[in-house]
């Protein structure tokens, strides 16, 4: 039989998990991008291996205090946004496109080789760059929390952390599109002549439009390794790809969407996952390797977020009115 | 609107304002913009090839000629959207060439497009907003703090919706700008244009596509800018208008200025009908594009009308 009551309550983990908060501001970087400026970014899994290896490798090699292996991923994060758009902004949208799924796999590949394993581990990874951040915790040592969110005291201070970062990031964005340099952001999204003919340096304010989401991606990044290792295989464009469904699901152009999007998309994988192995055991699909089973989930995942996509184009957030005039 | 009509209900015309014959390239008494031997090759194609042309500042100047005479191009390279292959303009006696459109809108020479480009994303108001010029609030630093830019964003709310009212646009202003027609864009661009308080408006074909009813109100918003101190230069096709409202007008034909003048003469001027009709006019009319017969007949039953 299926306990339906784990597959809940292991689901209803996600709803806080350190992860799905780290989704959730990397989709909210790909919304300031993508959603509000309209740069086609494909490579927001790149901001977030250089959030994590920036965090870990300044912790690890330079030996860094937490807030200098912070300040470290953010600077690799901005140096990787100048590189990407200094060439590129100028360029009709594609280019960036194309230049930052490439950039990012680039990223990834040089991570992943052997040449720089003493400071990369190579495909192994990092580890053991945790300890600074433990220390920070204000939480005395011991289990709390209720019903399926009962955790020990630095998983507790990972989630405090990391949704504080998420909250505050949504404060930002929500800040500033409601002010005139929002409205030229989103000017520029909708037609980057006029903006120009109206005397605004767009290319400046796409630039800071990119280095601020790409921010966003490196803090993502952090919040990610927290309660695992550093893996470079974690990093690859279908993690971009995950984020580019959390923003549509949840509303391109909006502040709430990317972090409400996260939360959904976590908890079905989570629940799909759950049922579909459960179910398997159980001999409800003999037709079935426990490995397909695994496989399985990002088919249901995408199922339903193609659902949605169908029925609500304009996310859950997003305005319905927009909608009649997307070009 | 009545200090800008004279006694029989015509437009006082800004006159004087060249020295010397009117010719391709004359001198004008208070140049705003002048421009040395601009070039642009597309392939094997010279859009644009003026050896030297001065726009009168204060006045409405017309810049007409057949399609792709390379108005819009010219457009283009004055404002910076687009680099000339050789040539040096200035506005305002300052050197502006090479220079990046948007400082080029900053020192007061704003343009609009051929094709209507609202933000359509964006609401009416919005739309304005973006046009007021050194807006703090359009900085990063002071954006996430309001109280930086509140006061200021008060006064920009007043002055849209001012210019708003005037070009009866003011009822749609929480409508995304998408879901105006496309004479009400024209018209929103041309407000937008106006936030900037511009010295001198360049209107790319201001009233293509625009119902017969608005163009009379469009004309009267031409002629105010003048009256407020603006110069205008725009291209346009249509010939009862150009005669209505313009001082000036330049005629381009395959890249080059072939005639200037004030615009009773120009339309008299021969090499206006050859830019017209291409130099084999004398030839059979009959395989000649019908609309530009028209375009002729127009000219002529206007000069007709005005010597009556
Ligand atoms: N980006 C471009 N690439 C290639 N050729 C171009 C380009 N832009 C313009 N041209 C060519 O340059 C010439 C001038 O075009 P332009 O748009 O300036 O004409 P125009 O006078 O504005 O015409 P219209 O009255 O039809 O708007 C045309 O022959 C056109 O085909
Ligand atoms: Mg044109």
């Amino acid at each position: 039989m299926i306990d339906w009551l784990l597959l809940l309550s292991n689901a209803a983990q996600e709803i806080i998990s350190p992860t799905t908060a780290a989704y959730a501001l990397a989709a909210l970087g790909l919304a300031i991008h993508f959603g509000f400026t309209g740069l086609l970014n494909f490579g927001q899994a790149g901001f977030m291996a250089l959030g994590a290896y920036g965090f870990a490798i300044a912790t690890l090699t330079f030996g860094l205090p937490v807030w200098g292996a912070i300040l470290f991923g953010i600077a690799a994060s901005i140096v990787f946004a100048l590189i990407l758009g200094v060439p590129t902004l100028r360029l009709r949208a594609d280019y960036l496109a194309i230049v930052t799924i490439a950039a990012a796999e680039i990223l990834r590949l040089l991570l992943t080789t052997n040449q720089f394993e003493p400071v990369t581990g190579s495909a192994n990874g990092l580890q053991g760059y945790k300890g600074g951040f433990a220390a920070l915790n204000p939480i005395p040592d011991g289990q709390y929390g209720f019903g399926p969110w009962v955790y020990n005291a630095y998983d507790w201070w990972v989630r405090l952390f990391g949704w504080t970062l998420v909250v505050l990031a949504a404060l930002i964005t929500w800040r500033l599109m409601k002010s005139p340099w929002g409205r030229v952001i989103k000017g520029i999204r909708e037609d980057e002549d006029a903006v120009r003919a109206l005397g605004k340096n767009v290319y400046f304010y796409k630039m800071q439009s990119l280095v601020i989401g790409g921010v966003f991606g490196s803090l993502a990044g952090m919040i990610f390794i927290l309660p695992r290792a550093v893996v470079p295989s974690n990093y690859q464009t279908s993690l971009t790809f995950f984020i580019y469904a959390i923003l549509l699901l949840g509303g391109a152009a909006t502040v709430l969407g990317p972090i409400v999007g996260s939360v959904i998309f976590w908890v079905l994988l989570s629940f799909f996952s759950g049922f579909v192995a459960r179910a398997v055991e159980a001999g409800w699909l003999p037709f079935m390797s426990s490995v397909q089973a695994g496989q399985l989930r990002f088919i249901l995942v995408g199922a339903a977020i193609m659902l949605i996509v169908i029925y609500r184009p304009q996310g859950i957030f997003g305005n319905k009115k927009e909608l009649a005039f997307v070009k | 609107m009545s200090s800008s009509v004279g006694a029989q209900g015509a437009p006082i015309k800004s006159t004087g304002l060249h020295i010397g014959e009117p010719a391709p390239g004359v001198k004008k008494v208070d140049p705003i913009i002048v421009a040395d031997g601009i070039t642009r090759q597309f392939g094997g194609l010279m859009a644009v090839d003026v050896e030297h042309l001065e726009i009168p500042r204060g006045a409405i100047t017309a810049l007409i000629g057949p399609n792709g005479a390379g108005k819009t191009t010219l457009f283009n390279l004055l404002t910076g959207f687009d680099k000339p292959d050789s040539g040096t303009w200035t506005f305002d006696g300052e050197s502006i060439s090479g220079v990046p459109a948007f400082r080029v809108a900053r020192k007061g020479q704003v343009r609009t497009f051929q094709l209507t480009k609202a933000l359509g994303l964006l609401t009416v108001l919005d739309n304005m907003k973006l046009g007021a010029k050194g807006q703090s609030g359009e900085s990063l630093s002071r954006a996430v703090f309001p109280w930086f830019w509140k006061k200021e964003e008060e006064a920009i709310e007043a002055r849209a919706m001012e210019l708003l009212a005037r070009f009866k646009l003011d009822a749609k202003k929480d409508d995304y700008a998408a879901s105006l027609s496309g004479g009400q864009r024209k018209l929103l661009e041309m407000a937008r244009a106006l936030m900037s308080e511009p010295t001198l408006v360049m209107l790319d074909e201001p009233m293509a596509g625009v119902n017969p009813a608005l163009t009379q109100s469009l004309l009267d918003h031409i002629l105010n800018l003048k009256i407020e101190g603006m110069t205008v230069l725009f291209v346009e096709h249509d010939m009862h208008m150009v005669r209505h409202i313009a001082d000036w007008v330049v005629v381009m034909a395959e890249g080059k200025v072939v005639a200037e003048g004030d615009p009773h003469e120009v339309m008299a001027n021969p090499a206006v009908i050859d830019a017209y009709l291409g130099s084999h006019h004398d030839q059979d009319l009959g395989d000649l594009d019908t609309a530009v017969v028209e375009a002729i007949k127009e000219l002529a039953d206007d000069d007709a009308d005005d010597k009556q």
